[in-house]
């Protein structure tokens, strides 16, 4: 529990740290050039750190929370999950639904930068009319054995910048197959019940190591 | 020889046919997703399945990874994966993806000459990226539909239109004419645990991301099978959006999302209310 508040917070301040600082620049960049920029940083930073190469899962969050939760807009990622549901939560019942949604995201997605070694990421064209507010970036991710990992995200052109809502990995996309989780989990519990059930599946995944295979 | 080839595809027939006469008995009207109305088999099948891969499938997997040799792996998974690229070859073709097939067929030429019999993958290396196509795609590029979702014994997440294709899909496979039949049997058994090891960094990454994991892998699996006959457009064909190789357009994207808020006003500093959001909220 306490690792997941020490997360909350550290996010928080990353947020915020974001907001103040970096406000001003990133409104100009373009959406394929932010997303390049920040994959770039990302796969850089986890191939030449050990510890990271290793699973230090705290390292990893630093990582996700420093370069990437800045540019993800979690709170319409979470809107667009819960779809019709989510007028009728409340704003706090919203504000936590997207709190722990982010906290499953970080964990989730740290498992997976923990495995990045010799994978290439390759951009595609991106064909958008420069007035466009959202735009679908689309890159590959190049890896030893077997075919091409496809890695697309849409973002939304927002007062601070260009952001993330939604990632499609291996032809999915996020929100469309997490809609259906939520969806069942909500008419079963209600918004509550989802709430509590990912604080317990955030619990879970905060005390285990990140590396399942390796542990065995 | 010829006769046990064929014995074995009329008895796939055969399979699928009793599993769809099972199925049609339990199909529910439920409240369920509209895809899966045979969600009640399909759950049941899925907990079979998953039980197969707890005790056999994934430990072999699991220790297949951690004792080979990495070059072995990578060998094991080029040589199927190199059978698997002819019937690819012959499945872009039918899509009418000249190209792709070509590519695919210069891959299997590339590759079992050079690639000594398929080992290395060198076609890739050369600029020839590795396709994945079976008959179940090329109907869907002919434009028959996905049907609802099903769960096969063994094989995992399919549709009943892939369940059809799966006896030719079958019987397009190099491997299965492989003599003796002992041999045979062990690349399948070895083949399905190189396929198993390939995805385990995935799969117990599925495990700590979804909810319920039978309607996460349903309804990624629908999504991926979907895109990857539109070859990685995504939504773009199904939305009626014009069918070229960019990226989704704005519209498109608008009309993927249901009930979307829009852009969220970002806290602190100011609030600004986002162009989206006013747009929406302003009276037309």
């Amino acid at each position: 529990m306490k690792s997941i508040k020490q997360l909350i917070a550290a996010a928080t301040m990353a947020l915020s740290a974001s907001a103040a600082f970096a406000a001003p620049a990133p409104a100009s960049e373009a959406p394929d050039a932010l997303v390049k920029r920040i994959s770039a940083e990302v796969i850089d930073t986890a191939k030449s750190d050990k510890d990271i190469q290793a699973g230090n899962q705290q390292k990893i969050i630093d990582l996700v929370d420093s370069k990437i939760l800045p540019y993800v807009d979690f709170q319409r990622m979470t809107a667009l999950a819960a779809g019709r549901f989510w007028r009728d939560a409340t704003p706090d019942q919203q504000k936590q639904l997207a709190e722990q949604f982010r906290t499953l995201l970080v964990f989730t997605y740290s498992g997976a930068l923990s495995q990045i070694k010799n994978e290439t990421v390759e951009f595609k064209p991106m064909r958008a009319d420069p007035a466009d507010t959202e735009v679908e970036v689309r890159s590959q991710v190049n890896v030893q054995r077997g075919e091409p990992i496809q890695l697309n995200y849409r973002l939304s052109k927002t007062p601070a910048g260009w952001k993330i809502f939604d990632i499609n990995v291996l032809g999915a996309w996020l929100v469309e197959t997490y809609k259906g989780n939520f969806a069942a989990e909500i008419s079963k519990t209600g918004v509550d019940g989802l709430i509590k059930k990912l604080a317990e599946r955030n619990k879970q995944l905060a005390n285990k190591p990140l590396k399942t295979t390796a542990a065995k | 020889m010829n006769t046990t080839s064929r014995g074995r595809a009329l008895r796939a027939i055969a399979l699928t046919l009793a599993v769809g006469a099972t199925l049609g008995g339990c199909a529910s009207t439920g409240g369920g997703n509209p895809r899966d109305p045979f969600e009640k088999f399909n759950r049941a099948m899925f907990s079979f399945n998953d039980t197969v891969d707890q005790v056999a499938l994934k430990p072999a997997a699991t220790a297949y990874k951690k004792v080979l040799p990495g070059f072995v792996q990578t060998g094991v998974s080029n040589f199927f994966g190199n059978l698997s690229d002819l019937w690819t070859g012959a499945n872009n073709l039918m899509q009418g993806k000249g190209g792709d097939g070509m590519s695919d067929l210069t891959r299997v030429a590339l590759n079992s000459t050079f690639g000594i019999l398929g080992l290395l993958d060198i076609a890739s290396e050369a600029g020839l990226p590795k396709h994945n196509e079976d008959f179940g795609q090329t109907l869907g590029a002919w434009g028959v539909a996905s049907g609802p979702y099903l769960m096969l014994p063994l094989l995992g997440p399919s549709t009943v239109r892939d369940t059809l294709a799966l006896p030719l899909d079958i019987k397009a496979d190099p491997w299965a004419y492989k003599e003796p039949v002992n041999w045979r049997n062990v690349g399948i058994a070895v083949r399905a645990v190189d396929q198993r090891a390939a995805v385990l960094d995935a799969s117990n990454l599925m495990e700590e991301a979804a909810l319920d994991r039978y309607e996460f892998i349903r309804d990624g699996f629908l999504q991926r099978r979907e895109s990857r006959i539109q070859d990685g457009g995504g939504l773009r064909k199904l939305k009626g959006a014009s069918r070229d190789d960019g990226p989704a357009d704005a519209k498109s994207i608008k009309a993927a999302y249901a009930d979307d808020p829009g852009p969220s006003a970002v806290p602190a500093v100011e609030t600004i209310v986002t162009p989206a959001a006013s747009s929406e909220a302003a009276p037309k």
